[in-house]
C-alpha cells in the first residue's frame, strides 16, 4: 500500500474512533445525570435500566406482535406505493405532455406536509392497519412516482435511436435500452419511498392506533415506564437501521446486474 | 430479380423542421437528388447545419422526408431497415450498462441474428477492428478511438451492405482520426460495403471517399460530385501525393463561399429569433 493509502485509513481509523468517543460522552452525561445530578428517573431513566430492560424485550420476543403489526403495514404501504408509483411513472414517461402536465403538480403534492391526511384516513379507514397503511403509500407514492418519470423521460435519445436502427421492438427497447437507462434513478426513488414509508408507519401508529411499535412506545410513555419506553426506541432505531441498510445493500446488488 | 443499379436512390427529396412561420423553422435539405453506387464510399461534406446528417437519417430510415422518397436497394424507405444497413453516429452511441462483447451481440440480437451465431461474428468483428483484447470492457473505460472502433464494429457484425456513418471521428483528436481513418480504408477493400460517410473535414473526404458530395449552405442541396480516382486500401502516402492536394484544395474551393454564405445566415436567424422573441415579451405573450 502507498503513503497516501495509508493516510487515508489512517484518518478513517481517526474519524471511527472520534464517533465513537462522542457517543460515549453522551452515554456518560446521560449516566451522571440520573445518579449524580439527580434528574427525575421518570423523565430520565438510568441507562443501565434501560438495557437492562432492553435485554428483557429482546429476549422475551414481548416485541414480536408490535414487530409483526408494523412490518405488516410497512410492507403493504411500501407495495402500493411501488406499484403504483413505478406503473403510472412509467405511463406519464411516455409522452413529453403529459409529464409537462404532471410532473409539476405531482412535485406540488409532494411539497405538502401529507400527514395531514392521516385524521381522514382514520376516519374513513379507522385506526386499525388501514389508515397507516393509506399514509405510508400516500407518502411513499411521490418519490417513486417522481424518480421513474425522470428516469424514463431522461433515456438518452442517442441510444434509443440507435436500438431503433438496428430492429429493435419494443420489448426489447424497454428490456434492455430503457429500463436499464433509468433503472439507478429509480431504485434511489424506490429507496427514498421505503425511508419515508417507515417513518410515516411508526409515526402515524404513535399518533393514533391500536397496535404496532410506535402505539406501544406511546403506551409505555403514558404508563410512565419510561426504561422500557426507551428501551423500545433503541429497539426500533436498530430495526430501521438494519431495514435501511438491507435495502441499500438491495439496490446496489440490482444496480450491479 | 436483377440488383438495383444503385445501393441508394435520393429521389428530390427536401425537408424542413417545424411548419413555415414559426420562429423554429428551418428548410433544412432542398430537392435534393442523388445515387449512391454499390460498393462505393461516398463522402457528404458541407457547411454546419447544410443537412448532411438530415439526408443521412431519412436514407437510413430514422426521419421521413417533408417530400421526395429514397429507395434502398430498389425498396422504398420508410422506417428503419436493421437488415439493409447499419449506423455508426459521432458519438459511440454504446450502451455504457454493456461491455463491448455485450454491445455488439446485443446489435444482433435487435437486428434477428440467430443465437448461435453471434459469439462467433462478434469475435470476428472485434479482431477486425483490432479490440478482441478488449471485448470485456465497459465503454468508460475505453479512449474516444477504442468506443469508435467498437461502434464500428457493432456495425460490422449486423453484415448489412450498406453503412451509414454520421461523423464518426468527428470528436476525436486529429493523429487518432488519421489510425481510425487508415484502418476503415484497410477494412473497406476487404469487404464489398457501400458506405456514406459525412464529415467535416476536408482531408478525411479525400482520404477515404471514392466520391466526394459538396453540399450548399442551408437550405442545402449537393452543389458538386467530385471523384477521387485512388484504390484503396489508401496508404498514409497518398496524403502526401500531388493529386491529394489538389482535389483538397479544391473542395476548399467549392466550401469556402458555402461556409461564409451559412455564417451569415446563421447570424441572420439569430438575430430574427431574438426579435420574435423581444416582440413576444413585448407584447406580454409569455406562452
Amino acid at each position: 500500500m502507498n503513503s497516501d493509502g495509508r493516510a487515508t485509513t489512517q484518518q478513517r481509523l481517526l474519524s471511527r474512533l472520534m464517533q465513537i468517543a462522542f457517543i460515549a460522552v453522551l452515554l456518560l452525561l446521560w449516566s451522571l445525570a440520573t445518579t449524580v445530578w439527580g434528574v427525575s428517573r421518570i423523565l430520565l431513566p438510568n441507562p443501565l435500566n434501560v438495557w437492562h430492560q432492553l435485554v428483557e424485550v429482546v429476549s422475551s420476543g414481548a416485541f414480536i406482535p408490535d414487530l409483526k403489526v408494523t412490518l405488516g403495514e410497512l410492507t403493504a404501504a411500501f407495495a402500493i406505493a411501488m406499484s403504483l408509483g413505478v406503473s403510472l411513472g412509467y405511463s406519464i414517461s411516455r409522452s413529453r405532455f403529459l409529464i409537462k402536465v404532471f410532473e409539476p403538480l405531482l412535485a406540488a403534492i409532494y411539497a405538502i406536509p401529507i400527514i395531514l391526511f392521516l385524521p381522514l384516513y382514520v376516519l374513513l379507514l379507522g385506526l386499525g392497519p388501514g389508515s397507516k397503511i393509506a399514509l405510508g403509500a400516500t407518502i411513499s407514492f411521490f418519490p417513486i412516482v417522481l424518480s421513474t418519470i425522470a428516469g424514463f423521460g431522461n433515456v438518452d435519445r442517442r441510444l434509443v435511436i440507435v436500438a431503433r436502427s438496428m430492429g429493435a421492438n419494443d420489448l426489447q427497447m424497454f428490456r434492455h435500452v430503457l429500463l436499464p437507462a433509468a433503472l439507478p434513478v429509480i431504485l434511489a426513488g424506490l429507496r427514498m419511498g421505503f425511508t419515508v414509508a417507515l417513518l410515516s408507519v411508526i409515526a402515524s401508529e404513535t399518533i393514533a392506533s391500536f397496535a404496532g411499535l410506535g402505539h406501544h412506545i406511546v403506551d409505555l410513555a403514558e404508563n410512565m415506564d419510561t426504561a422500557r419506553m426507551f428501551a423500545y426506541i433503541v429497539f426500533v432505531i436498530a430495526i430501521v437501521a438494519f431495514l435501511n441498510a438491507v435495502v441499500s445493500r438491495l439496490e446496489r446488488w440490482v444496480r450491479w446486474r | 430479380m436483377t440488383p438495383a443499379p444503385s445501393a441508394i436512390s435520393v429521389h428530390g427529396v427536401s425537408h424542413q423542421f417545424g411548419d413555415s412561420g414559426e420562429a423554429r423553422h428551418v428548410q433544412a435539405l432542398l430537392d435534393t437528388s442523388l445515387e449512391v453506387v454499390r460498393g462505393e464510399l461516398l463522402c457528404l461534406i458541407g457547411p454546419s447545419g447544410c443537412g448532411k446528417s438530415t439526408l443521412l437519417n431519412i436514407m437510413g430510415g430514422l426521419i421521413a422526408p417533408t417530400t421526395g422518397s429514397v429507395t434502398v436497394s430498389g425498396k422504398p424507405v420508410r422506417g428503419p431497415l436493421p437488415r439493409d444497413l447499419a449506423f455508426v453516429f459521432q458519438e459511440s452511441a454504446l450502451f455504457p450498462w454493456n461491455t463491448v462483447f455485450e454491445n455488439i451481440v446485443l446489435g444482433m440480437t435487435f437486428q434477428g441474428v440467430a443465437k448461435a451465431e453471434r459469439r462467433d461474428r462478434a469475435g470476428r468483428a472485434l479482431e477486425a477492428v483490432g479490440l478482441l483484447d478488449f471485448a470485456e470492457y465497459y465503454p468508460a473505460q475505453l479512449s474516444g478511438g477504442m468506443r469508435q472502433r467498437a461502434a464500428l464494429a457493432r456495425a460490422i457484425s449486423l453484415e448489412t451492405e450498406i453503412l451509414l456513418m454520421d461523423e464518426p471521428f468527428g470528436a476525436l483528436d486529429e493523429q487518432t482520426r488519421m489510425v481510425l481513418g487508415e484502418d476503415l480504408s484497410v477494412l473497406l477493400s476487404r469487404s464489398n460495403k457501400t458506405i456514406v460517410f459525412v464529415t467535416h473535414s476536408l482531408g478525411e473526404a479525400v482520404f477515404l471517399a471514392d466520391r466526394v458530395a459538396v453540399f450548399s449552405a442551408r437550405p442545402g442541396t449537393i452543389k458538386q460530385i467530385i471523384t477521387v480516382d485512388a484504390p484503396h486500401p489508401r496508404k498514409p502516402s497518398f496524403m502526401t501525393a500531388p493529386k491529394f492536394h489538389t482535389l483538397r484544395d479544391q473542395l476548399y474551393g467549392l466550401l469556402h463561399d458555402e461556409i461564409r454564405k451559412a455564417m451569415s445566415e446563421t447570424a441572420q436567424a439569430r438575430r430574427r429569433y431574438d426579435q420574435a422573441g423581444a416582440a413576444k415579451i413585448d407584447s406580454g405573450d409569455r406562452t
